[in-house]
Parts: C-alpha cells; sequence; structure tokens
C-alpha cells in the first residue's frame, strides 16, 4: 500500500488534534506517514503511534523552522521524489495552507485546501460560499496535496508502529529568504486553540463593550470551550482580532458553537455555518443566526449567558 | 519603490452565488463584482509605503472585462497605474494556473514589491501569494498584520495561531495582509476624477509570454468534479426567554450530550 505523507502540526512538540484528524483520513487513502519537522517528537511519538502513524520521517534540524513555510515545503518535496507517496495531506490552516500551494508549485501538483473530507483517489469535498454549496473535486496532475479543515473529520485511533526515520534536506538560499528573527506568544490561557476547540462561545456587537466579555469568557469556561468575536466585536476593540471568526477571520467548525449578541451576517455566517450544533442567544427575534440555529433563545443576553453558565456549573 | 498590488474581483457576498453547470467553475454573470474585500487593505498599506518612501504604485488584476470596476476603484483609492490581464483562454484557472500567469506578468512589468489580501472570499484557497513567492524566488512574507521598510530591509509582523513571529526579509518580496493590518480609505470625489486619466495597460496570455495549455479549465491541476446545494438546516427550536431562557438552553445541550 503506496504511503501517505502527513505533515504533522505542532507547537513546540505538542501534536495539534488536527494531525490526529489527518491520520484517521491518511489510513482510507493508503499507510500513513507522518513527517515531523523541528525538535520535540520524542515526547510526540506515542501519540502519534496511537492515531496509526505507520511511519515517521523526523527532520529534527531547528534552521527548517526559523524560516517562513519555505523549508517545510523544501523538505516535503524531498520527501514526495524519494518516497514516491500516493499523497499529502496537511491542515487547512493559515500556515498549512500555505504550504500546500508552495508545494503544489514545486512539484506542479494539484491541489485542494480546505476541504472538510476526502475520499478514496484524494477526491476532496469542499463547503462553499459560507457551506450554501458542498462541492466535490479531484487533482487531474502531479502528486495529490490536500488541505482538510481542521474539526471536519473525527479523529479516531488505530495503533501502528511510528517506525522513526531520520531525513535531512540542504536548504536552497530560497528558502532562507524570510527570516523568523522572534516568535511572540500572545495571552490566550488555558481555553482550547479556537480552531481546533470542540465548543466554541462567540460573542458580538450585542456584548456592548469590551468589560462584558467576561460573560462569554466565562460562559465558554463552563463548557471547556474556546471564545470567539464578531468582527463587529474585534473591529470595536472588544477582543483580540486572532479571535475573530469570518469571512475575513476564522473558520471553525466545531461541535457546538453558542453566538452570543450576534446577529449573524454572512461575514460570520461563512465561517462558522458548518459547526455541527448550533445554538444563539439575541434579543432581536429576526436576526438572520436564528435560520442557522438547532436552538435559540430570543432574550436579553446579560440575562440569559450568566444564567446557563451557572445552570452548567450546577450540573457538573 | 515598485509596489505591485494584486487585486481580484469577486461577487459581492451579500448576494447570491453560484457555480455554472456546464464547467463547474464560478459564474461570475450571478453577483456584482466587488473588490476582494482583503485587497482594500492591500491596496491600502500599497499607498501609505508610497507616502512613506515614494514610489509608484501599480494595480494588477486578472479577470473578465468586468473587472475593470476594480481597478477604477483602486485607481480611486490613489494607485497611479494598472494592468488588467483579460484572456478567455484564462477562465476557469485554478490557484496553480493563476500563480504561473500573475508570475509571468510581474515579470515584465518588475517589482520591489508585491502586496496581496491573504485570501478572496470566493475560492478562498489563501494560497496565492505563497505560491507567487514560490515562483518568483523571493521573500513570502504572508498574513502580515504589520509591515516596515527602511531601505531594501523589510519586517513584518505574520499572524500566527499563539499569536506573531516577527519576520525580516530583503527586498524584492512578496506581502500578503490581514484585516488588522490598516483601515482603507475611501475614494474622494478628486480621486475619483483623477482615475478617469490614469493608465489602464490590458494584455492577452500572449502579450503576457503565458503559454495557454498552463492555464485556464484544461490546464489547470485540479477540476471540481460536481456540486450541489447543501442539504437545508432542520428547522431548530426557538423559544422568548421568560426568565428560564438559560436554563432552556442547558437543557438542550444536556439532550445533546454537551454538559
Amino acid at each position: 500500500m503506496a504511503e501517505v505523507l502527513v505533515l504533522v502540526d505542532h507547537v513546540d512538540g505538542e501534536v495539534k488534534k488536527v494531525t490526529l484528524e489527518l491520520l484517521t483520513a491518511a489510513r482510507r487513502l493508503g499507510e500513513p506517514a507522518a513527517v515531523w519537522v523541528g525538535p520535540g517528537f520524542e515526547g510526540a511519538k506515542e501519540k502519534l503511534a496511537e492515531y496509526g502513524a505507520a511511519k515517521v520521517y523526523v527532520a529534527a534540524d531547528e534552521e527548517l523552522t526559523s524560516y517562513v513555510v519555505a523549508p517545510k515545503v523544501e523538505l516535503l518535496a524531498q520527501l514526495v521524489a524519494d518516497k514516491s507517496p500516493a499523497g499529502v495531506l496537511l491542515a487547512a490552516t493559515g500556515e498549512g495552507k500555505e504550504i500546500a500551494g508552495r508545494l503544489a508549485v514545486k512539484l506542479d501538483s494539484g491541489v485542494l485546501t480546505d476541504v472538510v473530507d476526502v475520499a478514496d483517489g484524494f477526491v476532496g469535498e469542499h463547503s462553499i460560499f459560507g457551506g450554501a454549496i458542498i462541492a466535490h473535486a479531484k487533482v487531474k496532475r502531479g502528486t495529490p496535496i490536500v488541505a482538510v479543515r481542521p474539526n471536519a473529520i473525527a479523529a479516531e485511533p488505530a495503533p501502528a508502529a511510528a517506525a522513526e526515520e531520520q531525513v535531512s534536506v540542504t536548504l536552497s538560499d530560497a528558502a532562507r529568504s524570510a527570516k523568523i528573527v522572534e516568535k511572540v506568544v500572545q495571552e490566550k490561557g488555558e481555553r482550547p486553540d479556537l480552531t481546533e476547540a470542540a465548543i466554541v462561545v462567540s460573542g458580538g456587537r450585542g456584548v456592548g463593550g469590551a468589560e462584558n466579555f467576561k460573560i462569554i469568557e466565562d460562559l465558554a469556561d463552563s463548557l471547556g470551550g474556546a471564545v470567539g468575536a464578531s468582527r463587529a466585536a474585534t473591529d470595536a476593540g472588544w477582543y483580540p482580532h486572532q479571535f475573530q471568526v469570518g469571512q475575513t477571520g476564522k473558520t471553525v467548525s466545531p461541535q457546538l458553537y453558542i453566538a452570543v449578541g450576534i446577529s449573524g451576517a454572512i461575514q460570520h455566517r461563512a465561517g462558522m455555518q458548518t459547526s455541527k450544533t448550533i445554538v444563539a442567544i439575541n434579543k432581536d427575534p429576526d436576526a438572520p443566526i436564528f435560520e442557522l440555529v438547532d436552538f435559540g433563545v430570543v432574550g436579553d443576553l446579560f440575562q440569559v449567558a450568566p444564567q446557563l453558565t451557572e445552570e452548567i456549573n450546577k450540573r457538573k | 519603490m515598485n509596489i505591485v498590488v494584486c487585486v481580484k474581483q469577486v461577487p459581492d457576498t451579500e448576494s447570491p452565488r453560484k457555480l455554472k453547470s456546464d464547467d463547474n467553475t464560478l459564474d461570475r454573470g450571478a453577483a456584482d463584482g466587488v473588490i476582494n474585500e482583503l485587497d482594500e487593505y492591500a491596496i491600502e498599506e500599497a499607498l501609505l509605503l508610497k507616502e512613506a518612501h515614494g514610489g509608484e504604485v501599480t494595480v494588477l488584476t486578472m479577470g473578465p472585462d468586468k473587472a475593470t470596476d476594480s481597478i477604477r476603484k483602486a485607481l480611486a483609492m490613489g494607485a497611479d497605474k494598472a494592468v488588467h490581464l483579460v484572456d478567455d483562454a484564462l477562465a476557469g484557472s485554478d490557484a496553480l494556473g493563476t500563480s504561473y500567469a500573475i508570475q509571468q506578468v510581474l515579470g515584465r512589468i518588475g517589482f520591489d514589491l508585491v502586496i496581496l489580501g491573504s485570501e478572496s472570499t470566493d475560492a478562498r484557497t489563501g494560497m496565492l501569494p505563497a505560491m507567487l513567492a514560490e515562483r518568483l524566488g523571493v521573500p513570502q512574507l504572508t498574513l502580515s498584520s504589520k509591515v516596515e521598510i527602511d531601505g531594501s530591509a523589510i519586517k513584518v509582523q505574520r499572524i500566527t495561531d499563539y499569536g506573531y513571529d516577527k519576520v525580516e526579509a530583503t527586498l524584492p518580496a512578496v506581502v500578503s495582509v490581514v484585516e488588522k493590518i490598516n483601515e482603507p480609505r475611501y475614494p474622494s470625489f478628486k480621486g475619483i476624477m483623477a482615475a478617469k486619466k490614469k493608465p489602464v495597460e490590458t494584455l492577452g496570455v500572449a502579450d503576457a509570454g503565458i503559454e495557454a495549455d498552463k492555464v485556464g479549465l484544461a490546464g489547470s491541476a485540479s477540476e471540481v468534479v460536481d456540486f450541489a446545494e447543501a442539504p437545508p438546516r432542520a428547522k431548530g427550536q426557538i423559544v422568548t426567554d421568560e426568565g428560564d431562557g438559560g436554563v432552556k438552553i442547558a437543557e438542550f445541550l444536556a439532550s445533546k450530550k454537551f454538559v
């Protein structure tokens, strides 16, 4: 069975959940072979084995993570040339999509991005125009490269060997041209990553101010979820930009999405419409968000949201 | 400094968007066309850099005749001139083909800096800026929330999941911007009038040295094989708060095993 390369998404050795989803998807397409870039593999090996990595190509050289994207592309291109895999799977994150794009150019291969499912023959399913259309696409030329949206495929364990093979690549000068001189970590607390979280609670214009986002955070924390914000809220400076859910922000696809004080303009819907279960609290009964919900409450969020938080905490 | 801003005309997200059933490509006649929103931030950043460092801002777009609307808007905001790559042979190009076509034009017109929005609101692939950097062999300074230039040195802040990276490179380079970077200006009346006199060069595939078999639907390396409207969501339950709205949501969440 041909190998399917899976680029491991990790932060300082901590494997992101999307990687386990990619390994799960890779098993349908061939034999999963994870590709590890940077330090920290030893601590992650067990997890990759648990989710089905038959093999792991380990490129531990720190230089590969010192420049923007290009070194990972050169490593993957070399692995594709050496191992002739059936295809390459990556996470459809900002960086994952960029790696996919550059790799496609380097290999002159077809690439699909932001798919919500991938089937036999690397046929990708897309949810486009804010979830209104489901389209299927395939690659016509080269080694298929597919970037998969986090949270779209359920990760399932399937123990494998995770046999380690050290690999290295000699970088071109072009790959060293955009140097990362400092990584700045901004406060995030203990909450899960927005695009990976199983539960997301977002606040919008109705929240009315930065200080009131405490209500959203308390609700998110009661559920162990991430906090998001609509563009109206980030534009107003009530919540940091990297938490914006929507067309010009992040796309999320959690099991549960709770929209608080968000009207549901297309800008926002484009970023959350594929959430599995949607709940909304809004005082306007005509708010478009109610067209999407599984459960909605027309009411004052300052009453309903704290009561919900209290009730959830009581039931724990 | 010679700055080229790549802009894309996209269907207005407020109007209905469709695919065509004959070739599964975007139906550009179905909706009003507007400049891709993030590209307005790219134009603004180009204008700010020009105001600080001098030089010239060229708008480059690939798209049908109608895309002149987006060119006019960019010129009215303050760009100096425009290049419009328009040819039936380009219709249906995927990101790979599009990046090749734009690379060919950039090679002809020259640049110190190429700026783009980080993704478009229609295809949303988020790949084109990185693909261009790969093809042009220049530094990739993408997903930027801040850009500083000093001589030939360029520094950006690149948005990441954990915050941002500080990235340094030397011009020429490809930059893509996120919405946080600035606040795009509105064209003034004077700007709109001036835009009418600014030069717009129209190029076809042959003029730009583009090999026609590498672009368009046939030259693309990926294809949409089918599409359908997503099944409508089942109508949800909506209640009016009578003092127990929070409790009712908790009960719903419990029924779905979330709590």
